[in-house]
C-alpha cells in the first residue's frame, strides 16, 4: 500500500502541494484527477523520489520509501523520455537490465509486453519512428518492463485512440489483478470513471476528495431520479422539497430525498401507469465539477 | 490475484555502470556518423604520413649527393642518387652548406670507412644505398627538428582536441537529451545518479580512447610502411605516453562535460554551458602551436593536468623530458582527475533532475543535496 502524508512542497512563493494524504490501495486502480497546475505531477514526482518535499512523507506498507524500494516502482513521467535513435525492444531491454535482470530474462520481458501492448511490427524500429500513439504505448511499457511493486503513470491514456486506451487499461487491470498499487492521472475522466476503483481528485494544491468511486458518488452525487409516466407529469412542480430539472411531457428528471422521491413515485403510480423510474448517478465529471467549482482554470478539464 | 514473480537483485553500483557504459558504446558504434567520422580520420592520418614522405623528395628528381673521390668507390650507382665527385672533405661541406647537394660521402671511421654529412637529415635513399648504416655528421641539428618537430606538435595538439571535443560533445549531448526528454527520470528510477555519470564517462572515454589507439597504430604503420624508422624510433615511447596520458585526461574532461550539460534542461542552452569545458580543451592545442619552442611553457603545460595529455608526449619526443618526469606528472592528472570527478559528481547529481533554468554551479555545489 503506497500512502502519502502530509506532503507540502512550493516553488519559490508558490505552495504547489499543501498538506496532501491519500492512500493507493494494495491492487487498486487508483485515479488522479484534477486540472492543470493542481499539483498532480509534483506529486507523483515527490513519489518517485525525483522530487524532494518541504514537508510529508511517502511510504510503501507503513515503511518510508527509500533508493532500493523505488527502484522496484514502474513510472510513467509527464513528458515521455526514452531514446530516439533506440530500437523498441532493444531499450526496454536495456530499461529490464538496469533493474537488475539478466539479458535473457529482459529481452523476454521486453518481446511479450511489446506483443501485449500491440507494438510487435515496431519492435525493432528506433523509438523516434513511431507515431506518436504508439511511443505512448512504449512508455507504458517502458514502465512496466522491470514487473514494478507500484506503479504511478502521469496520464498513461493521454494521445491513445479508444482501440489504445483499451489494451492499455486491459494491462493496468491485469497489474492490479496481482496486488500492485497503480496510480495514474488523466484528464479523461470517461476513462478514469471506466477504469478506476479509487479517486483522488485535487485541486489548487489540495485533495478535494478521496475514496471509492461508490463512496464519492454518494457523498458528492445529488440524489436524482428519472420518472417515465403516462399522463403529463407537470404536477411535479407542485410537490415540496422537489426540485425539477427537466420536463417533457410524461418524462421529468427531478431531484429530491429518497424518501420524497417514493412518495411521487406513488403519486404517479396512483395517477396512471409509469414506465420507468430510476435512480441517476452522478458522473465522474459532474462530481469533479462540484469538488472544484472554486477553481477557475479547470473548466477546460472537465471536458 | 496471480502470484507476482520474485523481483530481481538492483544492480550493483559497478553492474549499472557497465550497463550504461555498454549502451554508451553500442548506440554510438552502430550510428553512421560514428563509423564514417572513424574512418575518415584513420585514411586521413594514413594518407598525411604517405604523402608527406612522398613529398619530403622519395620521387622525382635523383638527390644530389657529393661524394670524396678517395671513397667513390664506396657509394654504390643506385638509382635515385645523383653523385658529384669533390676533391676533399671540405670540398663536399661546401657543398652541402651551399644546398648544392642534400648530403656528403667523406672518409671516416667505421666499417666503412665513410661518413655521411647533411645539413638537416640524410637522405634514406642514401642510406639505404651504402651496404653498412654509416656514421651521420648533421651540421645543423638543431634546424633538423624544425619541419618534423611543428608537425608533430601539432599532430598530438590537433587529435587530443578533435577527439576530446568530439566525444566530450556527444557526453553533453546525451546529457541534455536525457534530461529534456526526461528519460533521465526513467533511468534514475532503476540506478544511482553517480552509476549513469560513470557509465557515461567510462563508454565514452573507451571509444575516445580506442580512436586514438587507432591512429596511434596507423601512424605507426604508416611510418613504417613509408620506412620512416628514424621518425619512428623517435616517436614510438611519446607515442605509447600520449595514449596513456589521453586514457586519464580525456576522463577528467568527459567528467567536467558531463557536469557541465547537467546545468541545463535544453539542448539549445548547451553552447553557453559548455565554454569553459571548451577552452580547457582547446588550449593545450592553441599552446604547443605557437609556444612548442618555448621551454618553459612547454614545461610548464606537461605538468598542468587539462594540458598535459599533450605537453608531456610533446617534450618527450622532443627530448627535453627525464625519465621520471612522465611519471609525476601522471601522477598529478591521475589525482586531479579523482578530485574533478568528485566534483563533477556533486554537480551532476544535485542538478540532473532540475528542469527548468540553467542551475547555478555555486548553488549546487553549496546546497543541502535534495533541492
Amino acid at each position: 500500500m503506497l500512502e502519502l502524508r502530509g506532503i507540502s512542497r512550493s516553488f519559490g512563493d508558490r505552495l504547489v502541494l499543501d498538506d496532501v494524504s491519500f492512500t493507493v490501495g494494495q491492487g487498486r486502480l487508483t485515479g488522479f484527477v484534477g486540472g492543470n497546475g493542481a499539483g498532480k505531477t509534483t506529486t507523483m514526482r515527490i513519489i518517485l523520489g525525483v522530487l524532494a518535499p518541504h514537508a510529508g512523507t511517502v511510504t510503501v506498507d507503513g515503511a518510508p520509501v527509500d533508493g532500493a524500494q523505488r527502484a522496484r516502482f514502474g513510472y510513467m513521467p509527464e513528458e515521455r523520455g526514452l531514446y530516439p535513435k533506440m530500437q523498441l525492444v532493444e531499450h526496454l531491454t536495456y530499461l529490464a537490465r538496469l533493474h537488475g535482470f539478466d539479458r535473457p530474462g529482459a529481452t523476454q520481458r521486453a518481446e511479450a509486453l511489446v506483443e501485449r501492448l500491440g507494438l510487435s511490427a515496431r519492435a525493432k524500429d528506433p523509438v523516434e519512428s513511431l507515431s506518436l500513439g504508439n511511443q505512448q504505448r512504449a512508455q507504458v511499457a517502458a514502465a512496466l518492463v522491470h514487473d514494478p511493486d507500484v506503479l504511478v503513470l502521469d496520464e498513461p491514456f493521454s494521445g491513445l485512440d479508444p482501440m489504445a486506451v483499451e489494451v492499455v487499461q486491459g494491462v493496468l487491470a491485469e497489474r492490479a489483478a496481482q496486488g500492485v498499487p497503480v496510480l495514474f492521472s488523466s484528464h479523461q475522466l470517461d476513462v478514469v470513471e471506466r477504469l478506476c476503483d479509487d479517486l483522488v481528485i485535487i485541486g489548487g494544491g489540495r485533495v478535494r476528495a478521496a475514496g471509492t468511486r461508490e463512496d464519492l458518488r454518494r457523498q458528492f452525487g445529488t440524489a436524482r431520479h428519472e420518472i417515465v409516466a403516462e399522463g403529463d407529469m407537470g404536477w411535479l412542480r407542485d410537490v415540496p422539497q422537489v426540485r425539477v430539472d427537466e420536463l417533457a411531457g410524461g418524462s421529468a428528471v427531478f431531484e429530491a430525498p429518497e424518501d420524497v422521491a417514493q412518495q411521487v413515485l406513488t403519486s404517479a403510480l396512483a395517477r396512471g401507469p409509469v414506465r420507468a423510474f430510476t435512480p441517476l448517478r452522478p458522473t465522474l465529471a459532474e462530481i469533479f465539477r462540484d469538488v472544484v467549482t472554486d477553481e477557475p482554470e479547470l473548466e477546460e478539464v472537465a471536458r | 490475484m496471480s502470484a507476482r514473480p520474485s523481483a530481481p537483485t538492483p544492480p550493483s553500483l559497478g553492474r549499472a555502470t557497465l550497463l550504461v557504459a555498454e549502451r554508451e558504446i553500442t548506440s554510438q558504434v552502430r550510428t553512421k556518423s560514428f563509423l564514417v567520422s572513424t574512418a575518415v580520420l584513420l585514411v586521413g592520418v594514413l594518407a598525411a604520413i604517405i604523402l608527406s614522405s612522398v613529398f619530403s623528395g622519395r620521387t622525382g628528381d635523383d638527390v644530389p649527393v657529393a661524394v670524396v673521390s678517395s671513397v667513390a668507390g664506396q657509394v654504390p650507382t643506385t638509382e635515385g642518387l645523383e653523385v658529384r665527385d669533390v676533391a676533399d672533405r671540405a670540398a663536399a661541406l661546401e657543398a652541402v652548406r651551399a644546398g648544392d647537394v642534400d648530403a656528403a660521402v667523406v672518409p671516416g671511421d667505421g666499417p666503412l670507412g665513410v661518413e655521411v654529412v647533411a645539413m638537416s637529415s640524410a637522405p634514406q635513399v642514401l642510406l639505404g644505398a651504402l651496404t653498412v648504416e654509416p656514421d651521420v655528421e648533421l651540421l645543423d641539428p638543431a634546424a633538423a627538428e624544425g619541419g618534423v618537430r611543428y608537425i608533430v606538435t601539432f599532430a598530438f595538439g590537433l587529435v587530443f582536441m578533435m577527439s576530446a571535443i568530439g566525444f566530450g560533445s556527444t557526453i553533453a549531448q546525451n546529457t541534455v537529451t536525457e534530461k529534456q526528454t526526461r528519460t533521465v527520470e526513467l533511468l534514475l528510477s532503476a540506478v544511482p545518479a553517480r552509476a549513469l555519470l560513470a557509465g557515461k564517462i567510462l563508454g565514452n572515454s573507451v571509444l575516445a580512447l580506442g580512436q586514438t589507439a587507432a591512429i596511434a597504430a596507423v601512424s605507426v604503420l604508416a611510418l613504417v610502411v613509408t620506412g620512416q624508422d628514424g621518425l619512428l624510433t623517435m616517436l614510438g615511447t611519446p607515442l605509447v605516453w600520449f595514449v596513456v596520458f589521453f586514457a586519464i585526461g580525456f576522463v577528467l574532461l568527459a567528467a567536467v562535460y558531463a557536469a557541465s550539460a547537467s546545468l541545463v534542461s535544453r539542448v539549445e542552452d548547451t553552447g553557453v554551458v559548455l565554454q569553459p569545458a571548451m577552452w580547457l580543451t582547446m588550449l593545450p592545442y592553441f599552446l604547443v602551436v605557437f609556444f612548442n619552442d618555448n621551454p618553459t611553457v612547454m614545461t610548464v603545460m606537461s605538468y598542468v593536468p587539462f594540458s598535459a595529455p599533450v605537453g608531456m608526449p610533446v617534450r618527450l619526443f622532443l627530448g627535453e623530458a627525464a625519465w621520471w618526469e612522465p611519471l609525476l606528472s601522471l601522477a598529478v592528472l591521475a589525482a586531479s582527475c579523482l578530485v574533478v570527478i568528485a566534483i563533477a559528481a556533486r554537480i551532476y547529481e544535485r542538478s540532473v533532475l532540475r528542469m527548468g533554468g540553467r542551475v547555478r554551479v555555486r548553488e549546487v555545489l553549496a546546497g543541502s543535496g535534495a533541492d
